[in-house]
């Protein structure tokens, strides 16, 4: 089922537990490159915790471990040698809900960069504008980049967190739900936002709407308790699952 | 007979009529002790306070060393103990997941919270003014200081505590390094809340008498040096109402009526930054 | 990719994050070692007395510095006493506030209610000493004769109430006590009153509840462990508080059912002698006093905890 030629990420036999949870079972999967691919399911599917693999973030908690391999350009970065604020300056994410920082707007962008680049003040102010520009953003705050980042509001504040992920240049941008607290009119923004994305960066996104899914993804997978159900092209998983549980999932009967 | 019905009620009516009498009664001591302060104490209150040192019985004289005094070892103890609580009360919210020393010093740091003040002057009168063998403003500092320290870990971790786990994913997931998380992330979202428990902590020690006692004892004159023992208002005023003297005891109630209008407006103070704290998060 | 991420600069970052964490864990360890200090100090200041008088010191009421005799018992009587009478009044009275504040109150009222409650517990201890001494004794010494009237012939307690009305003493130590306490048991009351989800108390009331049986049949179940925590605390306080207690006590070193008698607490005891103490026994044993406090509020402190962590798991198990 795997037509992929270019892929950027490869997931071989990936198990992760929360503890004792066996919460991924044996997940193999290859993400293309310069893509965006879904990932689907019911609630507690493990769809998020999968995601959360990709840049370790679940290396904060005590108690979580994954196993297995996931190959990013060649290097299996769940090797204990990766490093992993390297690997997260590559890995950009974005969450549910809005984070920005108690700072100001120029200085949300600029944190990540000034982690990895000594920028002069000039470049500084141009990597500004550029990734508010992508986020389609620069218009609303052009005049207010001094102002404090949580006066926006919650969209400007999602597309902000989009802004300061793609600002430090990474290569993959993993989106967790990111519309899931928004309004309609911002979801649209966002949706928008992806499309012109792809043309840069290889984009995961998790998301629980289905229609959201359809609309902005090439490629969809759909989990099920921890395992990988299937996997392929977003037209095909939709219109002619192959098998009946995606299909039970995707038309509703599910549950 | 009464119904059950009525009976009900009579119990219901008496016992929040005795909840109202209580309330009374709690208000009751305020004012008649607030009371007490401005009559006592106002009448006392004059520019000489400001501007003059503690007298010897008989005469004229102010406060004026004390109030400094007082103020000086304050602020040294809020700038001793501030920086260890934050990096204390830091590593109990951010790393206190793993290990045994977090659990530990969480639980000790809830006993120094409540461990009487006289047995922290005493301890300090043990380790340091014994060992130097003179009372010191130096001690009384480190007395104050000690009270203040568990005040600021446990705002520190609990403000921490209130920081989303996103945020903090947020700020890792761009490949910042802890040690910036939480820096430039974590404990800049907790400014206002820890600032609130500082103040605290300041207007507590700013009425603290006990730990004084045994470490900096007083001073009849002025004395900036930190090496001597040092004036300051709690015990003055303590010395001084004790004393059988008139003008001492008026004096000090006009520090009571100083002390007391200082320790509030820190506690008004703390309110109104901790309710400057942005509600976003 | 390497270009980009100079390995130095992650080294760095490693580096630094590793002294973070250690210089955090550092001052975290401190405030271990503070402790520990403090029950060293206390003890090795306390051996020459510990020698001296062993146990017996616990249980020796004689306190005299000429013969160089000393015995814990009095002031450590004090320090009970004086907390007991300070808890017996001031947890049903933070109950009736906090109950009134959530309860009763309009809203309006309620801001500066809670505001008024803070003022209480800001005041400094050194205060309600002063106004106890000279405001609250001289008119509490004309109550006392209607107490010895009333309650001095009674059954059991009667002894506790019989004596001259001088107007200090343990009972005046013990009521300025509870002042203090109220207000710290009662924010924490209302505090923990306040969080109780409406739809509980909305359910209780729609069965036809009165106000009193929803606040003690469902609000106080509820909030048992908050409350608990919050008696604890006014405990706490009550048993090191120094100055207030040594202006009204009395500071005698005897033994005397009266409450009205004057008496001695631990804190007072060595709020008025330490810096006077002449000679390493009495010395001593004044801070073996200090070394009996910190462990009642040792142990008073831990055993709470205990309570709490039970009463939390069995809250736990229930749910």
């Amino acid at each position: 089922m795997n037509e992929i030629t270019n892929p950027k990420i490869i997931l071989k036999d990936l198990n992760f537990h929360y503890g004792s949870y066996h919460a991924l079972k044996s997940v193999n999967l290859s993400i293309p490159e310069k893509k965006v691919t879904a990932f689907i399911g019911p609630s507690g599917c493990g769809k998020s915790t999968l995601l959360r693999t990709f840049n370790r973030m679940y290396e904060l908690y005590p108690k979580q471990k994954a196993t297995g391999e996931i190959i990013l350009d060649g290097e299996n970065i769940l090797d204990a040698q990766q490093d992993l604020n390297r690997l997260r300056a590559k890995v950009g994410m974005v969450f549910q809900k809005p984070t920005p920082f108690p700072m100001s707007i120029f200085d949300n962008i600029t944190f990540g960069v000034k982690l990895y680049e000594s920028l002069s003040k000039r470049d500084m102010a141009d990597r500004v504008e550029w990734a508010l520009r992508k986020a389609a953003l620069w218009n609303e705050v052009k005049d207010k980049l001094k102002q404090n980042g949580t006066s926006l509001s919650g969209g400007q504040q999602q597309r902000l967190c989009i802004a300061r992920a793609i600002a430090v240049k990474p290569e993959v941008v993993l989106l967790d739900e990111p519309a899931s607290a928004l309004d309609p009119i911002s979801t649209a923004h966002i949706e928008e936002l992806i499309h012109e994305l792809k043309k840069d960066y290889t984009i995961i996104i998790v998301t629980h709407n289905m229609q959201q899914a359809a609309r902005v993804s090439d490629y969809t997978a759909y989990m099920y308790l921890g395992e990988l159900i299937e996997f392929g092209n977003t037209d095909m998983i939709f219109t002619t699952p192959k098998k009946t549980a995606t299909e039970d999932y995707i038309t509703g009967k599910f549950g | 007979m009464l119904s059950l019905y009525a009976r009900r009620r009579l119990i219901n009516n008496f016992n929040l009529t005795i909840a109202l009498l209580t309330m009374v009664f709690g208000l009751f001591w305020l004012v008649w002790i607030l009371w007490t302060l401005v009559a006592q104490g106002f009448h006392g209150l004059s520019l000489a306070m400001f501007t003059q040192m503690t007298p010897p019985p008989g005469s004229n004289g102010g406060l004026l060393n004390a109030i400094a005094g007082s103020f000086v070892m304050t602020m040294i103890a809020a700038l001793i103990g501030t920086p260890i609580g934050i990096l204390a009360g830091t590593y109990l919210a951010e790393f206190g997941q793993r290990g045994w020393l977090a659990p530990i010093t969480r639980f000790v740091n809830d006993i120094l919270l409540s461990a009487p003040s006289i047995v922290i002057g005493l301890f300090v009168y043990e380790v340091y003014v014994a060992s130097v063998g003179h009372f010191s403003g130096w001690a009384g500092s480190l007395a104050l200081a000690l009270i203040v320290i568990p005040v600021v870990v446990r705002t520190t971790e609990n403000m921490l505590r209130l920081v989303p786990n996103s945020l903090r994913e947020a700020a890792a997931a761009l490949g910042a390094p802890q040690w910036k998380v939480i820096m430039l992330v974590t404990l800049r979202a907790s400014t206002t809340g820890i600032l609130t428990g500082i103040l605290l902590a300041v207007a507590r020690i700013s009425g603290e008498t006990a730990p004084l006692l045994f470490t900096a004892l007083n001073n009849q004159f002025w004395s900036s040096n930190m090496n001597q023992p040092m004036a300051n208002l709690p015990v003055v005023i303590f010395q001084f109402a004790m004393s059988p003297y008139e003008d001492w005891q008026r004096l000090a109630w006009a520090g009571a009526l100083l002390i007391t209008f200082m320790v509030l407006i820190l506690n008004i103070l703390a309110r109104i930054v901790f309710r400057q704290k942005t509600p976003s998060h | 990719m390497s270009k980009l991420f100079p390995d130095t600069r992650l080294k760095r970052q490693h580096l630094l994050d590793l002294a973070f964490l250690n210089i955090t864990r550092l001052f975290a360890f401190l405030v271990f070692a503070i402790l520990a200090g403090i029950v060293v100090t206390l003890l090795i200041g306390s051996l020459p007395s510990i020698k001296a008088f062993g146990f017996g010191f616990l249980f020796s009421p004689e306190w005299n510095p000429v013969t160089d005799q000393f015995g814990a018992l009095v002031p450590i009587i004090g320090t009970l006493a004086t907390s007991v009478i300070a808890l017996l009044i001031g947890i049903p009275a933070s109950f009736g506030i906090a109950l009134f504040i959530t309860e009763m109150s309009p809203r309006w009222l309620k801001r500066p209610l809670g505001i008024a409650v803070e003022l209480l517990a800001g005041i400094p201890s050194i205060i309600y000493g002063m106004w106890g001494l000279f405001v609250f004794a001289p008119d509490f010494a004309k109550i006392e004769p209607w107490l010895t009237d009333h309650l001095g012939n009674a059954a059991l307690i009667g002894p506790l109430f019989q004596g001259p009305p001088m107007g200090i003493g343990m009972l005046t130590a013990g009521l300025i006590l509870a002042i203090m306490v109220i207000p710290f048991i009662a924010s924490v009351m209302r505090d923990v009153f306040e969080i109780v989800p409406p739809l509980l108390k909305e359910s209780a009331y729609g069965l036809g509840a009165t106000t009193w049986e929803v606040v003690w049949h469902v609000v106080l179940p509820y909030t048992k462990i908050g409350v608990v925590g919050g008696i604890m605390l006014g405990l706490g306080r009550a048993l090191g508080e120094t100055m207030a207690v040594t202006f009204v006590i009395g500071n005698a070193h005897e033994l005397s059912a009266s409450l009205l008698m004057p008496g001695n607490s631990i804190s007072s005891a060595l709020a008025n002698e330490f810096t006077e103490a002449v000679g390493p026994l009495y010395t001593s044993a004044l801070i073996e006093l200090g070394l009996i406090l910190f462990l009642i509020t040792f142990i008073v402190l831990s055993l709470s905890k205990l309570l709490l962590m039970q009463l939390s798991k069995r809250e736990g198990k229930q749910s």
